[in-house]
């Protein structure tokens, strides 16, 4: 594991590429402080965007019933972990990094600073220890391991770097589903009605077991990696915002508002708030498989994001 | 609001209907996927942990510990509660449970173990982690935390006021079985 001591020289030289250099001249130390206090702020803090849908999805609910009361426990809970600086839940989920970054970044250096930063937010208590070894079942209690944290590395011909964290819970991972169509007992085919039949299928199944309400990322197309992975960076797109794609658009429209006839309500206790909001994108598959993979994320949606600058200070926040 | 305070009695968990809000003062134990393989397979309690006429939380907690070596909740919500489905009617029934909670609910196998032994689901809210460790008072002990690493460990938790919905009852009636059954049938409407 790096140090962070005194060796900022050292490292600053270790971090910026040889050959062309486009990467940011970062430095360990201000770069492993902002991971930390974005691993904070994303553990603690719901963004923005999430806590307006959820106070409309409060005001939504029918007064003194047990949906009401649990979006107004959910509503003081976003208050207390703010104000604490406590994780808003329990499980800290997954670390799911994205980054953008210039063309010649050393991602190398960037990981290893990261699983620092992680293992020392659990030390915080910004994370639960919460990465097991799936074969021994041992907790080593760092939240770093094989695949955890875990990566995804998006280069641009820019000078930005931007670090983007998603905390993914795990009952509402468990809940994500992944159809092959054409499905028969679902009746759906290989088009734009049949991914929204297997779609309201997967919230159906989901109840409020995901947590609810919740929000859907999806991914048409792809093979079956790629599809998942897709749907998942569908919940960095704000709440509220649209899709570039009309169709698409329409479909995200209509889930939302089909789902949320559904009434399985907050926590599945009945309800007008099933869903908070629905993303998807589509991606080119090959002729012999047509996949609709359907991520669920809970109403405990941690995803923050920062601009980082030159030696890896925090600019500006993303959401 | 019903007011229940462990040890709960088999007639005050007969007296509790689905959608009755509760809140839950005493004793609690948490215990989670390993903890239930492991008593299902016929492991046995620590010393020091008893259920008889207690309540199970599926629940990993975060904790701290101070220097001097006092444990404290920071964060502590339901875990899902299904996972625990093949195993949870035959440990209410070897040990005496008579409350469950967790969120999601649980299915047929719990709901008949619940009916026959006198227990009941109680769901706290997914995610509110900071509402409910404001009713965790006091870390008493933890059991299993080297072997199944801390969240899956067994914390002994006093609580005061813990707010749950009961969602499954001992009369065979389930709220989760009830909105899935209306849900099905609006969505055929609406495919």
């Amino acid at each position: 594991m790096p140090r962070v001591n005194g060796q900022s020289t050292v490292v600053h030289r270790a971090l910026t590429a040889r050959g062309p250099i486009r990467s940011v001249g970062l430095c360990m130390e201000p770069l492993f402080e902002s991971l930390i206090e974005i691993v904070r702020r994303t553990s603690a803090e719901i963004p923005d965007d999430v806590q307006r849908g959820i106070l409309a999805a409060l005001e939504n609910e029918k007064k003194d019933t047990i949906a009401e009361n649990a979006m107004k426990i959910i509503e003081r809970n976003i208050a207390l972990a703010k104000e604490k600086s406590q994780p808003l839940c329990q499980d800290t989920g997954s670390v799911l990094f994205y980054v953008d970054c210039p063309v010649g970044f050393d991602q190398v250096t960037f990981e290893e600073t990261a699983r620092a930063a992680v293992t020392e937010a659990t030390k915080r208590g910004y994370l639960r220890q919460n990465s097991v070894d799936s074969l021994t079942g041992k907790n080593d209690g760092t939240n770093v391991g094989p695949g955890a944290p875990a990566f995804h590395f998006h280069q641009h011909r820019g000078d930005q770097l931007e670090v983007r964290l998603m905390l993914k819970g795990g009952g509402c991972e468990n809940v994500g589903a992944q159809y092959s169509l054409p499905n028969t007992p679902l009746k759906a085919n290989r088009d734009l009605d049949g991914c929204r039949r297997v779609i309201l299928d997967a919230v159906q199944q989901a109840q409020g077991k995901g947590c609810g309400p919740g929000i859907l990322g999806i991914c048409i197309g792809g093979d079956r990696a790629t599809g998942y992975e897709r749907s998942k960076t569908q919940f960095l797109r704000m709440l509220d915002d649209h899709n570039d794609n009309a169709e698409l658009d329409a479909l995200e429209q209509d889930i939302l508002s089909t789902a949320n006839k559904l009434g399985i309500g907050p926590m599945g206790f009945g309800g007008n708030t099933t869903l908070l909001g629905v993303k998807i994108c589509a991606a080119n598959r090959v002729p012999a498989s047509y996949f609709v993979s359907i991520s669920y994320m809970c109403w405990a949606f941690r995803r923050h994001g920062a601009k980082l600058d030159g030696v890896g200070e925090i600019q500006e926040w993303l959401y | 609001m019903t007011e229940l305070t462990t040890p709960i009695t088999e007639e005050q968990v007969r007296s509790l209907k689905v959608g009755d809000q509760v809140t839950i003062s005493g004793v609690v134990f948490t215990g989670r996927d390993a903890v239930h393989k492991y008593l299902h397979e016929g492991g046995e309690l620590p010393e020091g942990v008893n259920l008889e006429g207690g309540i199970i939380y599926h629940c990993g907690p975060v904790v701290q510990q101070d220097d001097n070596g006092e444990w404290h909740v920071t964060a502590a919500g339901p875990t899902t509660s299904i996972r625990e489905e093949p195993y949870q009617a035959d440990i209410m029934k070897k040990f005496g449970v008579r409350g469950v909670i967790g969120k999601g609910g649980m299915g047929p196998k719990t709901l008949a173990g619940c009916a026959e032994n006198g227990c009941v689901y109680l769901h706290g809210i997914g995610g509110a982690a900071q509402v409910l460790a404001e009713h965790i008072t006091k870390v008493r002990n933890v059991y299993f935390k080297e072997e199944f690493g801390s969240p899956e460990a067994i914390w002994e938790l006093e609580v005061q006021g813990f707010p749950a919905v009961v969602t499954m009852d001992s009369h065979n009636e389930s709220l989760h079985a009830d909105v899935a059954a209306a849900s099905q049938a609006a969505l055929e409407e609406n495919l």
